[in-house]
């Protein structure tokens, strides 16, 4: 493992590089959500708000810097990366189908007023 | 390392050991899959916080509302300040975490030390503004009143600020509640603590507060919640309202359904638990760079190891801060 010390340049530059770039997102992330832009809230796309949507996209975003820069993921082999990163959202992709839609169902089973729930 | 392996005689052959096809040591890669379950154990969590939200998403508590506090500035409507502080803390500690590996590379012994315990007491800070938040969560602000269904309903005045119960009660000086205790019944068995009002107290001092009126957990289209007529506030009140919620707990919720605490308490628990822990092991990893362990070494792995784990409870952190706080 010697070999560690020996190829690797000094990338500081990109860390900060990095850094700046998670805070600029944080920062349009909070102030979206104190503003809340009334178009985004009232757009939906598939049943989600407009809003919401961004936010999960730029939280993705900064994951994938987080994963790739600061874990050093970019610098590993194909194969280590595909074994976590494809299993892992394959995994995650299928549970979040799985579970949301259940809970949708529950949520029409309760609004269709079989059973009262508000007293 | 090498000098402990004993050979096999299988060196050659493909499958006889010896080559890392990944190209990482076996460290490493199992601090890899280790996280990746781990990752799959939050995601767990937080799909089952969806489904939870999905099922009751025309009343599930509104984030900005619950969390809005900031040290020093009483009162004063902060809505995410503070966990977006929080969140840059992390960031931040993350950053320090990946520089003390990029000077472990360069076996820069100062270096190490130095971002380590930079990283380290991000690392504190943040715990402890995790319990600064479970504490104000507990604690409560205004309070509510609970309905026989299980049902929250909030005060507001008529131009929709929020009123605590304090502002509302009219307290009996004439009935004083005595709190039941374990020498007191034959069964040795306790009650739990009463509540600072009576139901009857806050009824009272509701109808006699013409301005008043009832907020139910119920959004309206807009997202905000449902405010009732007078009216209706006072047949609610008077058939309904049962007990009173002051705080939060795992079966009763000031902010709506109990739910929304047991998520919050068991994911940012959970998550706060990975965060004390990666201190602890950073804190192990940090005694070691200044002993010079890894200088005899001559690799920094085990300051890369504890890296990936630290760079990941960051990486949770920034989901759960999307979907506790943001959406």
């Amino acid at each position: 493992m010697a070999h560690d010390t020996a190829h690797h340049e000094s990338n500081i530059g990109r860390i900060w590089k990095v850094f700046i770039l998670l805070s600029v997102v944080t920062i349009v992330e909070v102030i979206l959500g104190i503003i809340k832009p009334a178009f985004l809230i009232e757009t939906t796309l598939i049943s989600m708000k407009l809003l919401n949507w961004i936010f999960i996209i730029l939280t993705i975003y900064k994951a994938y810097y987080i994963t790739w820069a600061f874990m050093h993921m970019e610098g590993e082999t194909k194969g280590l990366r595909r074994s976590v990163v494809w299993t892992g959202i394959f995994l995650i992709c299928y549970l979040i189908f799985i579970l949301l839609t259940e809970g949708d169902y529950v949520y029409e089973v309760f609004k269709s007023g079989y059973v009262a729930w508000d007293f | 390392m090498e000098t402990a392996v004993t050979k096999t005689g299988t060196e050659d052959k493909t499958w006889g050991g010896g080559n890392q096809p990944l190209k990482v040591s076996y460290g490493k890669m199992m601090m890899w899959f280790f996280i990746l379950s781990d990752a799959l154990t939050f995601s767990g969590f937080l799909a089952s916080y969806g489904f939870s939200r999905f099922k009751f998403i025309d009343s599930w508590p509104i984030a900005d509302e619950v969390f809005n506090h900031f040290p020093f500035l009483h009162g004063v409507d902060a809505p995410m300040y503070y966990v977006a502080l929080m969140t840059f803390i992390l960031i931040f500690s993350s950053v320090t975490m990946v520089l003390a590996v990029d000077a472990g590379h360069h076996m820069k012994q100062k270096k190490v030390i130095f971002y380590m315990f930079l990283t380290i007491i991000g690392g504190a800070i943040f715990v402890g503004s995790q319990a600064w938040e479970w504490k104000n969560f507990i604690k409560g602000e205004y309070g509510a009143v609970e309905t026989k269904g299980g049902q929250i309903l909030q005060f507001v005045d008529g131009e929709g600020h929020r009123v605590g119960l304090k502002d509302i009660a009219i307290i009996n000086t004439h009935k004083d509640r005595a709190q039941h205790e374990r020498k007191n019944g034959i069964w040795f068995k306790k009650e739990g603590t009463l509540p600072t009002y009576t139901i009857e107290e806050i009824r009272a001092g509701f109808a006699k507060r013409k301005d008043l009126l009832i907020r139910t957990q119920t959004l309206t289209e807009k997202g905000q919640k449902t405010i009732l007529s007078r009216t209706e506030s006072l047949k609610r009140m008077q058939a309904d309202a049962i007990g009173i919620v002051e705080g939060a707990n795992l079966t009763h919720n000031e902010y709506g359904t109990p739910l929304f605490a047991n998520f919050f308490f068991f994911i940012t628990g959970f998550h706060g638990f990975h965060v004390f822990s990666g201190v602890i092991i950073n804190i192990i990893i940090f005694i070691n760079v200044i002993l010079g362990t890894y200088e005899r070494r001559k690799n920094y792995e085990m300051v890369e190891k504890v890296g990936l784990y630290w760079h990941f409870v960051d990486l949770v952190w920034v989901f759960v801060f999307t979907f506790f706080y943001l959406v």
